[in-house]
């Protein structure tokens, strides 16, 4: 009974650690990871920062926004399933409720031409918050050639035929897959990461592309 | 009235290749709502535009506003779960299978490539998001105040280094000015 206690504290504890961490997400999951870093490694102690390190890492690539692929990491690193199913409901539970709440009062105030006004200056904002985006994903995807081409590729392909994303995304894996293969058995030396300086090494450092 | 089962679906499959956060499938986003008649044309940007004044990832936010807008608040908890049960569960796949997956020559290789499309996915969903969608033509002054709003929010953001909500208050005085 006392265990069975013991872990509906924790998964509390889990649901509201990052319920408190999702409404600090504004403008992208990279934006909290130093706050995340501060609560999961620092006061909880629930990770230790080499696998915050990979949790980070490995929710960076992994389909979703890197915020709730975190949070779903931890959850399950520290409480199993359950765990995993508390953190992300934290994570998502503020700003579901705070949409909720905006769309509401879009509703009551949309037929205003000062509000349609605004969120159409808020529409450019979001075009450039998205070509922040592709600037930092760029920095360290695009480091030679191949990857260049690729993503070229890739923005040709969606602008000018319909071909399925999903193809694109299989496309673009295997390209990658076959040309470090190639270069492999040429005798090219592959790199399958940027390089980054030895400095950048010693801290915990987090590549730019998450978003 | 949508079906709350389609949201749920449609958007489970969209959380499913959004590979690199959100903004990857955003124009997805878009064709999908607008094919199933759950918005109608020229909705969408003002739709993310709400979006982007909540705290949160994009496209977690918007497939909210959306399922809210198709069918109600059980239409934004279907679209809501959709699009983050992929997340969760591939996550914990990967938690439970193995931290060191990551060391791993082929997971590296097949990193390489994806990584580099999903950054031409981005560039795609900036400029269908910003200037692609509508038909209209292309010089309007609508589409100059666009331009001018997001010059001015990426000198905010790059030089001055302005936090979001500044660059998304100030863009929204901007826009009650031009429009």
């Amino acid at each position: 009974m006392v265990r069975m206690r013991e872990k509906v504290v924790l998964f509390y504890r889990l649901f509201s650690v990052f319920f408190r961490i999702g409404p600090s997400t504004f403008g992208g999951g990279y934006a909290m990871i130093p706050i995340m870093e501060k609560e999961i490694i620092v006061k909880r102690g629930w990770l230790t920062p080499e696998e915050m390190g990979n949790a980070i890492s490995i929710a960076g690539s992994a389909p979703g926004g890197v915020g709730i692929n975190a949070a779903a990491f931890i959850g399950y690193r520290v409480a199993g399933m359950p765990g995993a199913v508390a953190a992300v409901a934290g994570m998502t539970m503020p700003t579901f409720i705070i949409v909720c709440l905006l769309s509401l009062f879009y509703s009551l105030f949309a037929h205003q031409a000062k509000l349609a006004a605004a969120l159409k200056g808020i529409h450019g904002a979001v075009i450039a918050l998205i070509f922040i985006a592709v600037f930092k994903m760029a920095k360290t995807a695009l480091f030679d050639r191949t990857t260049k081409l690729v993503a070229a590729a890739a923005l040709g392909l969606l602008s000018f035929t319909s071909v399925n994303q999903l193809a694109v995304i299989i496309g673009g894996i295997g390209i990658g897959m076959i040309a470090v293969a190639v270069k492999e058995k040429l005798g090219i030396r592959a790199r399958t990461e940027k390089e980054s300086p030895p400095r950048q090494a010693q801290a915990l450092v987090y590549p730019e592309y998450y978003i | 009235m949508a079906s709350l089962s389609a949201l749920f679906i449609v958007f489970m499959k969209i959380g499913l290749v959004s590979f690199g956060g959100g903004y990857s499938v955003i124009a997805l986003m878009e064709r999908e709502a607008i094919s199933r008649s759950w918005l109608a044309e020229g909705q969408f940007q003002e739709l993310v535009s709400v979006a982007g004044t909540a705290p949160g990832p994009i496209a977690t936010n918007a497939a909210t506003l959306i399922g809210y807008d198709a069918a109600g608040i059980g239409g934004a908890i279907a679209a809501t779960a959709g699009i983050v049960l992929p997340s969760l569960l591939i996550m914990i796949l990967l938690a439970s299978v193995c931290l060191r997956l990551f060391d791993k020559k082929l997971v590296k290789s097949s990193l390489y490539g994806l990584r580099a499309v999903v950054t031409g996915i981005i560039a795609y969903s900036a400029l269908h998001f910003g200037f692609l969608s509508h038909r209209t033509s292309f010089f309007t002054w609508q589409t100059i105040a666009t331009l001018m709003i997001c010059a001015g929010a990426l000198i905010g953001i790059v030089r001055f280094k302005l936090h979001p909500v500044m660059i998304v208050l100030a863009s929204g005085l901007a826009g009650i000015v031009l429009f």
